[in-house]
């Protein structure tokens, strides 16, 4: 029998497997689906301290091999998440679940993250520093390890919970970013992020999205998130989550080769909703396959020797 | 929703660029008209939602328009190929809601969900009465089969080469008690002014899942954020903000 568990921060997972935020929503409309307990765990859509509709529409492109988004992270917000969202997966799902939040300024990502660690359905704190600060010209906080630090400070400040921090790879050394995390007290990194992108209509000359620039996800840019969770692994000593582009149990297994913890996998659900089900399915006949007895001894096997 | 792998029956070309697939398979998932199907293809990333035209116990046709790569390489699909499909998706119009006498009224790649309801209707004992809408004579498709139907039809073309001349809204029937709608944003639009009475409206929005998970296609209405592939794409007029 091979071995699928992992440790998360802590936490032990049955299998590295955890759908991405963003491409789960809050779980239940999965359940609808299959038991999402076979999961290890799962992200839930970004949550902010405010309601949000998002971005006008289309919000959706598609590209050779992945798509763009530009949802503008739509949620009802961190109340209505904790007060509706949550009792309604407590229903059907009865592990840890990890919960992603963004933010707008350090202050409201203290808020929503304070709330939320008194939430025992919670397990982790992921927390998405891809957004633009608004007290800061509308940079990412995720392009400097300065303000990748302040978040991780403001947010350990109010929470026990592990805290990983998302990281955008729209950036020229994401190791630095990672390392700044760490120091400032991270549990963890989670990357990629999606990488920023475009398409135009060749009809109407103008972006397809209505957002003009939208994140690009899917398998085109695995290879892409493999190299980074490559090189943050060499730079902490913290877990960390691979993702990007991940659609099977071979890729799952080359993330973590690669120096990942566990695997989140993302815009594979939304073309296969079975995905992540399939992938927990496909490990241990890969695993036997390739002479692995357990997950957890080929984290960062890429590196050693 | 449910995953099926169909068998393709049939594939035909209907009208220009207009092309009608019989998909052999579980329909079980196929509850309501104007419910729609996801399809995966080789080569593409994201799935194709298209409409179902009309379903029995042993399968489902839909027409699809060739508008980009995707649907050109449906075109190209012969009997005998399966394809991928996520089945039974959204909501699809409310037959118990429509009225005894409801307008049926479709334009363009907007007609097919209509022939599935029209057939529904009447099986509720209702009496739908059909009109559809299209830019000109050599691109009407499926008249013949909603007069089939037995049920009074009504084509217009814009430039007036076939049927009465101008839009749906031009050859409104005089009486009716309810309407279901679907075609192109201008044509609901139009419909949603002209018609006095209650109706129901399918919209058309770029999706990236197609059953609720990704907020891809959301839309703001009159009951809170609704999601057009699963809380849809079949809005209550009432509901509708422009």
């Amino acid at each position: 029998m091979v071995d699928l568990r992992v440790d998360l921060a802590g936490i032990t997972l049955d299998n590295p497997v955890i759908p991405a935020s963003g491409t789960f929503g809050y779980g239940y409309e999965f359940a609808e689906l299959y038991d999402i307990n076979c999961l290890g765990t799962f992200s839930f859509k970004g949550t902010t301290k405010e309601p949000r509709f998002g971005n006008p529409t289309p919000r959706i492109a598609e590209c050779s091999s992945g798509m763009l988004n530009a949802v503008g992270l739509q949620n009802p917000g961190v109340e209505k998440v904790i007060s509706e969202e949550l009792p309604k997966l407590k229903k059907c799902f009865h592990k840890p679940v990890m919960a992603n939040i963004s933010g707008f300024s350090v202050e409201e990502y203290a808020y929503t993250c304070s709330l939320l660690d008194k939430v025992e359905q919670v397990g982790w704190l992921e927390v998405n520093i891809s957004c633009p600060n608004v007290h800061c010209g509308g940079m990412s906080f995720g392009v400097s390890p300065e303000a990748a630090a302040g978040v991780t400070k403001a947010v350990k400040a109010v929470t026990k919970k592990p805290v990983f921090m998302k990281l955008s790879p729209n950036v020229t050394d994401i190791a630095a970013i990672a390392k700044a995390c760490q120091d400032a007290g991270a549990d963890g990194i989670s990357l990629i992020n999606t990488l920023l992108g475009m398409r135009i209509d060749l009809k109407t000359k103008k972006p397809l999205l209505a957002n003009g620039t939208g994140g690009f996800s899917g398998s085109a840019i695995f290879p892409v998130a493999l190299r980074m969770v490559y090189q943050v692994y060499e730079a902490v000593d913290i877990p960390v989550i691979g993702m990007g582009g991940v659609s099977s149990a071979e890729d799952v297994i080359e993330m973590m080769l690669a120096g990942a913890a566990a695997v989140e996998v993302g815009a594979a659900n939304l073309v296969e909703p079975f995905a992540c089900r399939n992938i927990i399915g496909q490990l241990p006949g890969v695993m036997e396959k390739l002479g692995i007895q357990s997950l957890k001894d080929i984290i960062g096997g890429a590196h050693h020797g | 929703m449910k995953q099926v792998l169909y068998s393709i029956a049939e594939n035909r070309l209907l009208a220009p660029d207009v092309w009608e697939m019989r998909l052999n398979g579980d329909t079980s998932a196929q509850t309501a008209p104007g419910q729609f199907v996801n399809i995966r293809l080789d080569g593409f990333f994201l799935r194709r939602p298209l409409s179902v035209c009309d379903w029995d116990a042993s399968g489902l046709t839909i027409i699809y328009k060739v508008v980009g790569k995707g649907t050109a390489a449906m075109s190209q699909m012969t009997p005998g190929q399966t394809l991928d499909v996520l089945c039974g998706l959204g909501n699809g119009f409310d037959v118990d809601r429509c009225g005894a006498r409801t307008a049926v009224i479709g334009g363009g790649a907007g007609v097919p969900p209509m022939y599935g309801l029209a057939k529904k209707l009447l099986e509720a004992g209702k009496t739908p009465i059909a009109l559809l809408g299209f830019n000109t004579a050599g691109e009407v498709f499926y008249e013949e089969k909603f007069r089939e139907l037995g049920i009074e039809t009504v084509v217009t073309t814009v430039d007036g080469s076939y049927g009465a001349k101008g839009f749906v809204t031009d050859a409104l029937p005089e009486s009716f008690d309810f309407y279901c709608a679907c075609g192109p944003l201008p044509m609901l639009k139009a419909v949603y002014s002209a018609a006095k009475t209650s109706g129901l409206l399918s919209f058309e929005e770029r999706m990236g899942c197609g059953f609720g998970a990704c907020m891809g296609c959301s839309c703001k209405t009159k009951y809170g954020n609704k999601r057009i592939c699963k809380d849809g794409p079949v809005l209550e007029k009432e509901e509708i903000i422009w």
